[in-house]
């Protein structure tokens, strides 16, 4: 941060009234926007304004046993979603042995965070062994096969296959469906390609135990019980869906529905190939190239990236379906895309006609990982805010009563200039309200009683840079200048105090907001928020206001009043200014009073 | 004003000032017993550490007509530990009381269930986990370590690396003292102390960064100078930015005041204690700091370097010249004086005599 050029100083002192026409116009565009929005004040913390109190409850039947260590794992990453910014400063901790409670401040979309805590995410990629549309809608897969080319064949084609284990050479013809999307299959690693696969398997329901040998999976024993489930399970009912594919290890082979275009398609999975925990990281992303719509990418780590390379390599020897991978979202399939080749980029996407919002929760749950268990919601319920509201009313008082003492300071101290300084402390309070308003339903950035206190002391520091210019501007004059040089000249030195000081506000800021998670984080925000505002205070509103009242009489002659009177600041008369550079024999100092 | 005024005027001119380099020994010995004091307090009585840190214990009734704040003061009383009371949507209540194991809950239970009047069997025990986990914990020191790093890195850039050292001293110095005095005054350790901590640890870093800006604009031209050594010159940008420290601290303090001794204090506003005492202390410590051992320190070293060592050796032969021809009152007393390693060469003694040599002000145009 060096110190800014001297040439701008004049440049922004000759237009004074621009600034401020800019800053008020910001802060009349910004109030606004608050009311527009109709969100008009500052979303409150749990412990000022209560809110949600979600119960979950771990369930038992699934394949990792509740125990403090995964229920620790699950507080965290629950955590980690429902407060993803940091700001939003809501609650996860356990209760009991099996029990976590998730407290969401009032005002959040507590339907949205349901989802997000009670969602497990656990991801898999696991090789398809068959599959098969259920319920009456066999026939609709074709419109959307048509779409990627040839595929009126491929239905026709694959009936033939029905209980044959030379399903490989009819399903040989579905390719053809999807031979218009292959090049792009290979640039993009792993495309979806659900629909024509799909289609081209319909009714590839008995080659399961042929098949399933044939991409290497360990189908042994209970091969026939798997049969027996994925004959009887029907996908187009959804209590049927719910359940499938309950409680199974990821090292077993298993059944699982998935939709495809509003169509309910069921599968026999091998065991898992890839896991959601090998995800590094994973992003939405919308894929303008080939109108897909949202997507989510996903990066993964070292092993993951290996597995993944291994395992396409030797599906993309199989024919379909056993090309597919079925991508496993807490028990159902959310796309299944054919693998033509190796990939070994560590790099995969799922396409699965998602939303935006869809798109964007599931990649920040594979981000955050998985919950180790999985979890039914126990109870909903209100709760009333963690501080009693008497004591906060007589915080809030104190506080005001402190505030009062300050202003009661700076008029005694600063006289005139306190006008200017609680000027600007307002304009900085203004803003710092509307942004905070604002960026509740932005952002879900919630205001705790930690922040309010961090936003006082706020107060100081954007007060102190009020000082550190007003006490330059006084020194100036008491080197006997006039005012309006005063202000000019004192302010490129403010001004380099103000940036250097706030620039290591504005890097603890950053560093914490970025490095850290939870409220520690939701601080960081505040601190940063806080920091830009004042800079941008002093700049666009203080200086100007300065420049602008050093035209006037008021001050620029120095009343008394106006606490800049060069008498009472003991200014050295203009006459020895000129005589200073002279050298060091400068008289005595008994014309201060003069 | 116009006293206040008079004073922000002659600290300006150099009449007055207080030798704070001079005096540094004084000030170091003071800032050195307090830290200890605070580190014997963190180490003999520890932090008390809340809910949010280390679990306990939540207490759910039935429905009940019992209120919030007649429901803390019964927590409070059965465990000793404040307590945080909630009132659920369906009219019942929870409360949640720190640092409880399986029996201390039972027992809290049952004298709740008396307080409550009500079967104990109404009331459903619970352990709860920390909502702070350690992951929020580690985060936030791994945040800390690389934000001590580039401040560093920026201070020494910016200013010099002695500077960053001194203010990275000051810094665990204002830290220590907040953490020891909360030890010691026994407060439970709340999420918000923890973001008070934090503010204090951004002020503090930003009054510092304010005094050696100062410090750094009046040294500028050292070595062309053969009237001042560093340290005299440190000591008047002290004094000279001193008006604006005390009113930047003023302005900052009181509201937190209020909070802690009015609210805190008078109207029984407990809740808020937690996060105004580490904010009070560590502002007042931050301020202190600045001056008192940021400052000195970086004169501190900055006097082994030879270059300075040069200019002073420089300044007082100049002087001693300067009371042998001129037999100088003031000029022979700083002659006097500089055996000790930072003369004050500007102080209220210079009032009345000519004060020739040591024009402050001279030096800043």
């Amino acid at each position: 941060m060096a110190a800014p050029k001297k040439g701008r100083s004049a440049s922004a002192q000759s237009k004074p009234g621009r600034s401020l026409a800019l800053i008020l116009i910001a802060i009349v565009g910004l109030t606004a926007g608050m009311f527009a929005s109709g969100n008009t004040t500052p979303r409150l913390g749990i412990d000022l304004a209560g809110g949600t109190s979600i119960t979950l409850e771990a369930k038992a039947d699934q394949g990792s046993a509740i125990n403090k260590a995964n229920m620790d794992t699950a507080v965290e990453i629950m955590n980690r979603r429902v407060n993803g910014l940091g700001v939003s400063e809501a609650e996860v901790q356990t209760q009991g042995d099996r029990n976590i409670i998730v407290n969401i401040p009032k005002g959040t979309n507590s339907e949205e965070a349901r989802e997000q805590v009670g969602t497990t995410a656990k991801l898999y990629f696991r090789p398809v062994l068959a599959q098969e549309a259920t319920g009456s809608a066999v026939a609709t897969p074709s419109p959307s096969a048509s779409a990627s080319g040839s595929s009126s064949a491929s239905p026709s084609a694959s009936p033939s296959a029905t209980g044959s284990t030379d399903e490989k050479a009819t399903s040989s013809s579905s390719p053809s469906a999807s031979a218009t999307s292959q090049g792009r299959a290979v640039t993009d690693a792993l495309k979806d390609d659900a629909t024509p696969s799909a289609s081209a398997s319909d009714t590839a329901k008995a080659s399961a135990t042929p098949s399933a040998s044939a991409s290497g999976g360990a189908v042994t024993a209970d091969d026939a019980q798997l049969q027996a489930k994925y004959a009887a399970l029907d996908c187009s009912k959804e209590s049927v869906r719910a359940k499938a594919g309950d409680g199974v290890k990821p090292g077993d082979a298993t059944v699982a529905c998935g939709e495809v275009d509003k169509v309910w398609y069921k599968y026999l999975l091998g065991p898992a190939a890839v896991d959601g925990t090998e995800v590094d990281k994973a992003q939405a992303v919308y894929d303008t190239q080939t109108a897909a719509g949202w997507q989510v990418t996903m990066d993964f780590n070292k092993s993951g990236a290996k597995k993944f390379a291994d395992v396409t390599a030797k599906l993309a020897q199989n024919t379909q379906p056993q090309n597919e991978f079925g991508i496993v979202l807490d028990g159902e399939v959310v796309s299944s895309p054919y693998v033509s080749s190796s990939i070994t980029g560590g790099q995969a996407q799922i396409s699965g006609s998602f939303t935006q919002e869809e798109a964007q929760n599931l990649s920040n749950m594979l981000s955050y990982g998985a919950l180790p268990l999985s979890f039914k919601e126990q109870s909903v319920t209100t709760v009333t805010a963690a501080l009693g509201g008497d004591q906060l009313h007589a915080g809030l008082l104190a506080g005001a009563i402190g505030l009062a003492l300050v202003v009661i300071y700076l008029v005694a101290y600063y006289r005139g200039l306190a006008l200017i300084a609680l000027a600007s402390l307002l304009v900085s309070g203004a803003l710092t309200y509307v942004l905070m308003a604002l960026l509740g339903p932005a952002i879900g950035f919630a205001l705790n009683l930690p922040a309010v206190c961090g936003a006082i002391v706020a107060i100081g520091i954007t007060a102190d840079s009020f000082i550190v210019y007003f006490e330059r501007v006084r020194d100036e004059i008491r080197e006997g200048r006039t005012l309006r040089p005063a202000v000019e000249r004192a302010w490129p030195r403010a001004r380099r105090t103000i940036l250097v000081s706030d620039f290591v506000s504005f890097l603890a800021a950053a560093v914490l907001f970025i490095v850290t998670v939870g409220k520690v984080q939701g601080f960081a925000f505040t601190l940063g928020l806080t920091t830009v505002l004042d800079v941008v205070v002093v700049f666009f509103f203080t200086k100007p206001l300065m420049t602008l009242i050093a035209r006037r009489k008021f001050f620029a002659n120095g009343h008394k009043w106006s606490g800049l009177d060069p008498k009472s600041l003991g200014a050295q008369p203009p006459l020895r200014r000129t005589r200073r550079p002279g050298g060091p024999a400068a008289g005595p100092v008994e014309t201060k009073e003069a | 004003m116009s006293k206040l005024g008079n004073l922000g005027a002659r600290l300006h001119r150099g009449e007055i000032s207080y030798d704070f380099i001079g005096h540094r020994k004084l000030w170091y010995s003071i800032s050195i017993l307090i830290t200890i004091t605070a580190i014997v307090g963190l180490a003999v009585r520890g932090l008390n550490m809340g809910i949010d840190f280390q679990g306990g214990a939540v207490f759910t009734t039935e429905k009940t007509s019992v209120s919030v704040s007649q429901a803390e003061e019964y927590a409070k009383n059965a465990s000793g530990h404040d307590a945080v009371v909630q009132k659920l949507g369906n009219g019942t209540l929870r409360i949640q009381i720190a640092g409880m194991d399986t029996q201390q809950s039972d027992e809290i239970k049952s004298e709740l269930a008396k307080d409550f009047k009500v079967d104990s069997e109404s009331i459903a025990a619970d352990l709860v986990g920390p909502s702070w986990g350690d992951q929020i914990a580690n985060k936030a020191w791994q945040g800390l370590a690389i934000f001590m790093v580039l401040v560093v890195i920026y201070l020494a850039i910016a200013f010099e690396w002695r500077m960053a050292i001194a203010a990275l001293v000051a810094l665990i110095h204002d830290i220590t003292i907040t953490v020891g005095i909360y030890a010691l005054v026994g407060f439970e350790v709340t999420p918000g102390t923890v973001i008070g901590l934090l503010t204090i640890l951004g002020y503090s870093l930003y009054d510092t960064v304010v005094v050696f800006d100062s410090l750094k604009e009046q040294t500028k031209d050292l070595t062309k100078q053969t009237r001042f050594t560093y340290s005299e010159i440190a000591n008047r940008s002290i004094n000279g930015t001193l008006v604006r420290s005390i009113n930047t601290t003023v302005v900052a303090l009181l509201p937190v005041a209020g909070l802690l001794f009015i609210g805190g204090g008078f109207l029984g506003a407990g809740t808020l204690n937690d996060i105004s005492l580490s904010l009070f202390v560590g502002l007042a410590a931050g301020a202190y700091s600045s001056i008192f051992i940021a400052t000195p320190l970086v004169a501190d070293l900055k006097e082994r370097e030879p270059q300075i060592k040069a200019l002073r050796k420089r300044v007082l032969a100049k002087r001693a010249q300067a009371a042998s021809d001129e037999d100088h009152p003031v000029a022979r007393r700083l002659d006097d004086d500089s055996e000790d390693a930072a003369p004050a060469v500007v102080g209220p003694r210079d009032q009345g005599a000519p004060r020739s040599r040591r024009r402050p002000s001279g030096k800043r145009r």
